[in-house]
């Protein structure tokens, strides 16, 4: 299995206190971890490339880790995640899905077993290209004031043989949400959509 | 207008960035750098204000929040930061001029007060432009400006900011040089560090 070789990591807190109305008493914060790492699959097509998962688990876990540090330390704060990945432009769109299972695992694992999919975008792109990541609540994938997205990027990244990984938590609802849906205090919990 | 300057903040973002290799080599210890970032009202967007001192006491304001923000991203002290700068974009209804008040009558005592020392010019980027602008954030050594290894550079954005009547005010911070440093010039080892330039 290919080493796992982080060139570059970037963390991103926003601290969001109103967008033009009334203020929330405590504001909303989103948090994104992103690693730029060698692509061991560019510049050549590779059959068998599924080995890779395992690979990043424990960059997986070392980014979810970082995020709930970055949120104040506390796991019970998180309400909200996604993931995602850009493919430097040696590499192809399924070298980004080698992220699903240890992005989206290591988050559930830290936070206690959510049940939401992880929502998720991917694509192929250049240095500075930019990401817009989904983000769902974290147990209930219908929760509609949850649904929200991050912008992330990075500058200097990804170059042609490399991959930038980002994984998105956050600690509520958008600031002002009021457009009705399934509210989070109406949660059943047992398949992960209600 | 009045001129007590309290910074109307819709939004705080900090970025870390940490190198661990650059063209296959490693960078022991990582190079790291902060930079924290507010959105703010402009109260003097849309019209002609000769005045500009409640933009420069919002410098002031924000020259502390931002610099204590961006050294607790890194999570050393103050007096461990090695290189600094800062840089605003003010939204399409405001001037360049606003930029200018809020960072170079006041905004740089507080950032010297958060580090300790600070004996060289914090350098400085100003522009105009809108939603998602990237700003470009000069870095530079914060007791010798001339020392080769710090001079650099850190990229931020916000993609919902700065709206028409805001402005993006950032200080960033780091505990390190450029990675793989090479082209000579003074060295930090040989700061005299009494004017701020050598």
């Amino acid at each position: 299995m290919p080493e796992v070789r982080v060139r570059k990591s970037v963390t991103v807190v926003e601290e969001i206190f109103h967008e033009g109305g009334p203020a929330p008493a405590v504001p909303l914060r989103r948090a994104a971890a992103l690693a730029v790492i060698q692509n061991p699959f560019a510049d050549s097509y590779v059959a068998d490339i599924t080995g890779f998962m395992d690979g990043l688990k424990p960059l997986g876990l070392e980014m979810a880790n970082a995020l709930v540090r970055a949120l104040g330390g506390d796991p019970r704060v998180v309400e909200g995640y996604g993931k995602g990945a850009i493919v430097g432009a040696a590499g192809e769109i399924e070298h980004g899905a080698l992220w699903h299972v240890p992005g989206g695992y290591a988050m559930r694992e830290i936070l206690g077993g959510a049940k939401a999919i992880v929502a998720s975008s991917k694509k192929v792109g250049g240095p500075g290209a930019r990401l817009d990541i989904p983000i769902t609540h974290i147990n209930a994938s219908y929760v509609r004031s949850h649904f929200d997205s991050m912008e992330v990027g990075v500058a200097d990244g990804p170059r042609a043989d490399e991959m930038l990984l980002a994984l998105v938590m956050t600690t509520g609802a958008r600031v002002h949400a009021r457009v009705g849906g399934l509210k989070a205090s109406e949660i059943k919990g047992e398949d992960g959509l209600r | 207008m009045t001129a007590t300057g309290k910074a109307k903040i819709r939004k705080l973002v900090t970025f870390v960035e940490e190198t661990r290799s650059e063209m296959g080599r490693a960078i022991e210890p990582p190079t790291r750098r902060a930079a924290a970032v507010a959105v703010i009202e402009n109260p003097c967007a849309g019209k002609f204000v000769e005045d500009l001192s409640e933009l420069m006491n919002i410098g002031e304001e924000l020259g502390g929040l931002l610099t204590e923000r961006a050294v607790a991203a890194l999570g050393i002290s103050g007096t461990s930061v090695e290189s600094y700068g800062k840089a605003a974009a003010v939204g399409e209804n405001g001037e360049i001029e606003h930029a200018a008040a809020i960072l170079h009558p006041k905004l740089g005592a507080p950032v010297r007060k958060a580090l300790g020392k600070g004996a060289a010019l914090i350098p400085s980027s100003k522009k105009r432009g809108g939603l998602g602008v990237a700003l470009d954030i000069p870095l530079g050594h914060k007791d010798a400006a001339f020392v080769r290894s710090h001079f650099d550079g850190m990229e931020v954005r916000i993609n919902d900011a700065p709206r028409a009547n805001e402005i993006m005010v950032a200080v960033a911070v780091t505990d390190s040089g450029r990675p793989l440093a090479r082209v000579g010039g003074l060295k930090k080892e040989e700061i005299k560090g009494e004017d701020g330039l050598r």
